[in-house]
C-alpha cells in the first residue's frame, strides 16, 4: 500500500505492507534513527512520536494508519535547528544519561508544551509514568521538564 | 511451560494479515459480516497489537474502524452520557463533562500512561474483556449500557451482561460496539485501584456509587475487578451497605460479604486469598472517597 504523510513538516509518500510497524518504517524506510525501539509493546515509551500533534507509541502503530496524518519525530521538534526549551532543559539538568529514552521524554515534553499551560511537578511526573528510564531515577529529568514547562 | 511468552518473540514485527479500512459504519458493518470469526476490529491497538506480537491472537484480518466517521464523540443528552466507539481515555481525559461522573473520571485519570490514552478507547477496553479493565467497574456501577451493532441491527446490551469470561464478552464475531451509554445519577462514586505501579495492571480495583442522607446509605452500588473471571457486580454487599452509617463501627467487618462474593484466582500479581482480603478494603475506601465527595470534599 501506498501511504502518504507529512512527516517533521515535509510530505512523504512510501510503500508499506499492511503489517508494517510506524517505527520500522521510520526507522528503515526513512532512515530517522532518532525514534528508539524499546520494549516493542507498549511500557516504555522509547518510541514515542506525534501523530497530529499527540504523543503515540510508533511500536504499536501501523505504518498504514498514518496515511494522510503529520508525523513529528525527534528530528523534527525543533524549528529553527536550535534545542527546544524542552530538548535544552533535559541537557542543563543533566537529564540525559545512555540517552536512549530521551527522544520519548521529548515527544512527550513537546506535546505537553503545546498545551501552553503550566504543569506542577507532579502532574509531570504522572504523564511521563509511561516512559521508562532504567539511567537517571528520573530526578533530573523530572527537574528539566519542571524548568521547561512549570511555567516558573 | 515457557516463563514469559514476551522473551520468545519478536516483538519488533506484525505476523500478516489481510487489511481493510471501511470508510463507513455500514461498509465496517459488512465486513465484519463476510470475514466473521477471522476478523479482528483495530482501533487504539494497545491490546490488539500487543496479543498480536506476543502470539497470543493471529487474525486473518484487521478491520481498521480509526476511518469512519462519527465514531468518536462524548455527549451528555438527556441525562445519559454516550460515549462513542473511537473515544480514546485521552478524549475523557479532556472533557470536564466526566467529572460529573467521578468513579469513571478516577478511572480515566489512573488509566495506563499518556501514551496509551492518547490511542487506546474505552470501548476497546470494554470489548478486550480483561476481568481487570479499569472502565468496567465505574461503569458498572452506573449501570451503563453498550449498544451492538451489526448488518442485522443494533441492540442494547446492559454491561453487566456484558462480560461472559476472561477476554470473553457476548459480542458476536459479526457485531460492532458502536457506544456506551452511561445513566447520570445524583449520588457520589468513587473508583479505587490497588496495582503495584499505574501503568501496571490493577491486582484488584472497586467502584462504588452512593446516595448518603446525611451520614446514612440510601443506595449503593458495587462493583470490583480483577477478583472474578469478569468484571462483578457485588449485589450482597450493596443490601449490606444499605441504612448503614459511614461511620458506623465494625462496617469493614461487615464487608466480609465482598470476600465471599469475589472468586479470585492466584497469579503473578497476587494470591487469591490477598485479593479475597483486599478487595473489601478497597469497597471500603472507595466508599469512603465518595462520602467525602458527597459532602463536597476533594477526596
Amino acid at each position: 500500500m501506498r501511504v502518504s504523510f507529512k512527516l517533521n513538516g515535509r510530505p512523504v509518500e512510501v510503500d508499506v505492507a499492511p503489517n508494517e510497524l510506524l517505527i520500522n518504517v521510520l526507522r528503515d524506510k526513512l532512515k530517522l534513527t532518532g525514534t528508539k525501539y524499546g520494549c516493542g509493546i507498549g511500557e516504555c515509551g522509547a518510541c514515542t512520536v506525534l501523530v497530529d500533534g499527540k504523543p503515540v507509541l510508533s511500536c504499536l502503530t501501523l505504518a498504514v494508519d498514518v496515511n494522510g496524518r503529520e508525523v513529528v519525530t525527534v528530528e523534527g521538534v525543533s524549528e529553527d535547528g536550535n534545542p527546544t526549551p524542552v530538548q535544552r532543559a533535559l541537557v542543563e539538568e543533566g537529564a540525559i544519561q545512555c540517552g536512549y529514552c530521551t527522544p520519548g521524554f521529548v515527544m512527550v515534553g513537546e506535546y505537553l508544551r503545546s498545551k501552553k499551560r503550566a504543569y506542577s511537578e507532579e502532574e509531570i511526573r504522572s504523564l511521563i509514568r509511561g516512559n521508562l528510564c532504567r539511567c537517571t531515577g528520573y530526578v533530573n529529568i523530572v527537574k528539566a521538564l519542571a524548568k521547561a514547562l512549570g511555567g516558573g | 511451560m515457557r516463563p514469559s511468552a514476551i522473551n520468545y518473540m519478536n516483538t519488533h514485527i506484525l505476523p500478516s494479515f489481510e487489511y481493510y479500512e471501511p470508510k463507513s459504519l455500514g461498509e465496517a458493518l459488512e465486513l465484519l459480516d463476510r470475514l466473521g470469526g477471522d476478523a479482528k476490529v483495530l482501533a487504539g491497538g494497545t491490546d490488539l497489537l500487543v496479543k498480536m506480537k506476543t502470539g497470543a491472537l493471529r487474525p486473518k484480518y484487521i478491520v481498521n474502524i480509526k476511518r469512519i466517521p462519527g465514531l468518536r464523540y462524548i455527549r451528555l443528552e438527556e441525562g445519559v452520557l454516550r460515549i462513542g466507539a473511537l473515544t480514546t481515555w485521552h478524549d475523557l481525559e479532556e472533557d470536564p463533562v466526566v467529572e460529573r461522573f467521578p468513579a469513571l473520571a478516577d478511572a480515566v485519570k489512573q488509566m495506563g500512561g499518556l501514551q496509551i490514552r492518547v490511542m487506546g478507547t474505552i470501548a476497546g477496553n470494554l470489548c478486550n474483556a480483561s476481568p481487570a479493565a479499569d472502565a468496567a467497574p465505574p461503569l458498572l456501577v452506573y449501570d451503563a449500557e453498550v449498544v451492538l451493532a451489526s448488518v442485522k441491527g443494533v441492540r442494547t446490551v446492559k454491561l453487566e451482561d456484558f462480560f461472559v469470561g476472561p477476554g470473553k464478552t457476548v459480542m458476536q464475531p459479526n457485531e460492532l460496539l458502536v457506544e456506551i451509554r452511561v445513566p447520570a445519577k445524583g449520588g457520589s462514586s468513587a473508583f479505587v485501584k490497588l496495582s503495584r505501579t499505574s501503568m501496571d495492571l490493577a491486582i484488584a480495583s472497586a467502584a462504588v456509587y452512593a446516595e448518603f442522607e446525611g451520614e446514612v446509605v440510601k443506595e449503593a452500588r458495587v462493583a470490583l475487578g480483577s477478583v472474578a473471571p469478569t468484571p462483578i457486580r457485588a449485589r450482597k454487599t450493596e443490601a449490606v451497605l444499605k441504612g448503614r452509617r459511614v461511620s458506623e463501627e465494625g462496617l469493614i467487618e461487615l464487608l466480609r460479604t465482598v470476600s465471599e462474593e469475589v472468586n479470585p484466582i492466584t497469579d503473578v500479581r497476587a494470591s487469591a486469598w490477598y485479593r479475597r482480603e483486599v478487595s473489601r478494603v478497597l469497597v471500603y475506601d472507595a466508599l469512603l472517597k465518595a462520602f467525602e465527595r458527597s459532602r463536597g470534599g476533594r477526596a
